[in-house]
């Protein structure tokens, strides 16, 4: 049992930065805008986020810098996405390699240095409770912060006026553009939040998964947090059963192999992959339910003046 | 204006990717490296031979590398610059850059090469590796003597023979010490993914192991073994600064005695192709110190060690039994051949796993 209390937490821990990165990227693509530079925006919060606890020895104010950090990339990609209306897969793609650039540059003095990780939560007689006491009450404060932010996510997306403001952003701009919203305006506070989002998720990587920062340490996973919100069809109830399934199937399959279960560990790795396209044929061959794309998504908006 | 941003961010990130002093007449060296040189493994290593390099020779070289160049035939491209930019040998250092390194090679016949770890050769291709199956060998051993669960945890990267000679050469070593010694086995499929590394050292350690060993790059999986109390071996440098308390030894890549060697070579017109594959005696690797075990248990690694740089044991000692429970041909007389170890697709007998692919 106790074997089964460990897989959960790591899968807890794996499924965290993708989570919180998707989070922010779901809401980002909801408002029409494509962002592919989620991966950038990651390793430059992780290099910011790092440094900052490094050099303050707070975890808290790491956290911050990696957020801000992000915002601060995803601004860049809305200046040209949105301000010079720049071709949006090319621009993120751009954030990408500009990002893992500038996280080697940024990173390079803290590299093999330590931090102390951030402390898990822990509360007497409930934290000990056998089996479910530390998945419940004892994980780090991201875990807890990462699921309050989708639902605050799909509170503000199904629940609120702005939210339905901004779908109708990503669904028809002109329209939305036509009854007086100020639809480049609304993106890039949606760019902004994916980019503090990608940031905080890059930050938890060397701040609670493994406490130090190596260049290309999130090795891939904002293209994972990409693939999830394709894989949740753009909902954030979806995203949060994605994120954990991603999660488990990483964590499970390296389990399997020490069980010397006879599954080759490469099919194991790919399965996340393949469940998402499988997904991605599934939606679009259903034709009620399952909400699609954002209708307008990855399209310029130049409105005229 | 936004051809000048342009042009500007094209002009950055070509000043990016080079680095390069310039002097006349001097013999210029190349190297291609597959990581950023700040991974604190492989390239890290490559680079401080690198560094090693220049303060040896510096008056008569000048050195230029390449950093994060993908494996594949991509890199074709990066030797390329590094050629046409005068470089006279260049070292290409991770074995996914063989091909292009061969097609580069046919096409400059002057231009010396060295490429890692690899198999193919030419008239101006060398390939250089080291013997760190012997090294594995000592890990066996102290890891044997210093698990209490008689359970090894193994992060393997891929099963390619280099892996897997280093995993049949520890649980030889450690049946030594314990006949009932028992490893678990994760393939990692990756060279680099400290996230995940750490997943598979948490895995191995939920199972019951408690000595970790690695043959993926990043420190993640020590950090772990720190973490939980126990023990683990770094992989390619020193990593004791991630588990003080935790790491026994590492096996460090120590290129500079080979680096200065080939270069001198060329320096004086000697250069020829070559096929090198040294071990401790001839210091293509070292042992980080024996840290964090007792004394006796140091002995045994400390005399391992002497017996293996005297040329008196050979991990790979006839006869070897594999999985099945044949014994595997000996063609190296007393030992298994280079060839057998250097194309090693089998487990030793005691391995309760399946290679893959097998």
């Amino acid at each position: 049992m106790e074997l089964v209390e460990a897989i959960i937490l790591s899968v807890l821990a794996a499924s965290t930065p993708l989570l919180i990165a998707a989070t922010g990227e779901l809401v980002t693509e909801r408002s029409g805008v494509l962002n592919l530079g989620v991966e950038g925006m990651m390793i430059v919060g992780a290099a910011c986020g790092f440094g900052g606890a490094w050099l303050t020895g707070s975890i808290f104010i790491g956290a911050l810098f990696g957020i801000v950090a992000g915002t601060l990339m995803s601004l860049v990609f809305a200046l040209m996405a949105l301000g010079l209306a720049v071709n949006q897969v090319a621009t993120g793609l751009a954030l990408t390699i500009l990002g893992v650039g500038l996280s080697g540059l940024i990173g390079a003095r803290f590299v093999g240095e330590r931090i102390t990780p951030a402390a898990h939560l822990h509360i007497p007689g409930l934290t000990d409770i056998p089996l479910i006491g530390r998945i419940l009450f004892g994980e780090d404060a991201f875990v807890y912060f990462s699921l309050a932010l989708i639902i605050g996510v799909w509170w503000f997306l199904y629940r609120t006026r702005a939210g339905l403001i901004l779908r109708a952003c990503g669904d028809n701009h002109v329209s939305a553009h036509a009854l007086g919203y100020p639809v480049l305006k609304i993106r890039m506070l949606a760019v902004m939040f994916g980019g503090a989002c990608a940031g905080l998720a890059g930050a938890y990587l060397p701040l609670a998964y493994t406490p130090f920062f190596i260049p290309g340490m999130t090795a891939g996973r904002g293209w994972i947090a990409l693939a999830l919100v394709v894989f949740a069809s753009w909902r954030p109830g979806r995203l949060v059963i994605g994120a954990y399934l991603f999660g488990a199937v990483t964590i499970l399959q390296l389990h399997a192999q020490g069980w010397g279960v006879g599954i080759p560990s490469q099919f194991m790795s790919a399965l996340p992959y393949l469940a998402t396209v499988i997904v991605l044929v599934l939606l679009s061959r259903a034709r009620t339910g399952g909400s699609t794309a954002p209708a307008a998504l990855g399209t310029v908006f130049v409105p005229d003046r | 204006m936004r051809k000048t941003l342009l042009a500007l961010a094209a002009g950055l990130l070509l000043a990016g990717s080079v680095s390069a002093a310039s002097a006349a007449d001097k013999l210029k060296v190349g190297f291609i490296y597959l990581g950023p040189v700040g991974d604190l493994g492989w390239t890290y290593q490559h680079e401080l031979a690198r560094q090693a390099l220049v303060k040896e020779l510096g008056d008569k070289i000048e050195t230029t590398f390449l950093e994060n160049v993908p494996e594949g035939p991509d890199a074709e491209r990066s030797i390329e610059q590094l050629v046409r930019a005068g470089n006279k040998l260049i070292f290409t250092t991770s074995f996914g850059y063989m091909d292009p390194t061969l097609k580069v090679a046919k096409k400059y016949p002057n231009v010396h090469f060295e490429h890692a770890t690899g198999y193919k050769r030419d008239k101006n291709m060398s390939t250089y590796s080291a013997k760190w199956y012997q090294g594995r060998y000592i890990q066996g051993l102290i890891a044997a003597k210093m698990s209490k669960s008689g359970v090894l945890g193994y992060i393997g990267s891929f099963p390619i023979p280099e892996v897997v000679s280093g995993i049949n050469a520890t649980i030889l070593a450690a049946q030594t010490i314990n006949p009932n010694i028992k490893v678990k086995i994760i393939w990692a499929n990756t060279w680099f993914d400290p996230g995940k590394e750490a997943d598979a050292a948490k895995a191995l350690i939920d199972q019951g192991a408690d000595v970790i060993m690695q043959h993926t790059d990043s420190p993640a999986a020590m950090q772990i073994a720190s973490e939980r109390g126990k023990f683990a071996f770094g992989q390619d440098s020193e990593m004791i600064k991630f588990g003080p308390k935790t790491q026994l030894t590492s096996i460090l890549d120590t290129w500079a005695p080979y680096y200065i060697a080939r270069v001198k070579a060329e320096l004086d017109g000697s250069w020829k192709s070559e096929d090198s594959w040294g071990g401790l005696d001839s210091h293509m690797f070292a042992m980080a110190p024996y840290t964090n075990m007792p004394d006796d248990v140091k002995k045994i690694a400390e005399d391992a060690q002497a017996a293996i740089t005297a040329g008196k044991l050979h991990p790979f000692k006839c006869p070897v039994i594999g999985q099945d429970g044949k014994e595997i041909e000996c063609k190296g007389g007393a030992n298994l051949a280079d060839g057998q170890i250097l194309g090693m697709n089998f487990y030793v007998k005691g391995i309760d796993d399946k290679l893959p692919g097998k």
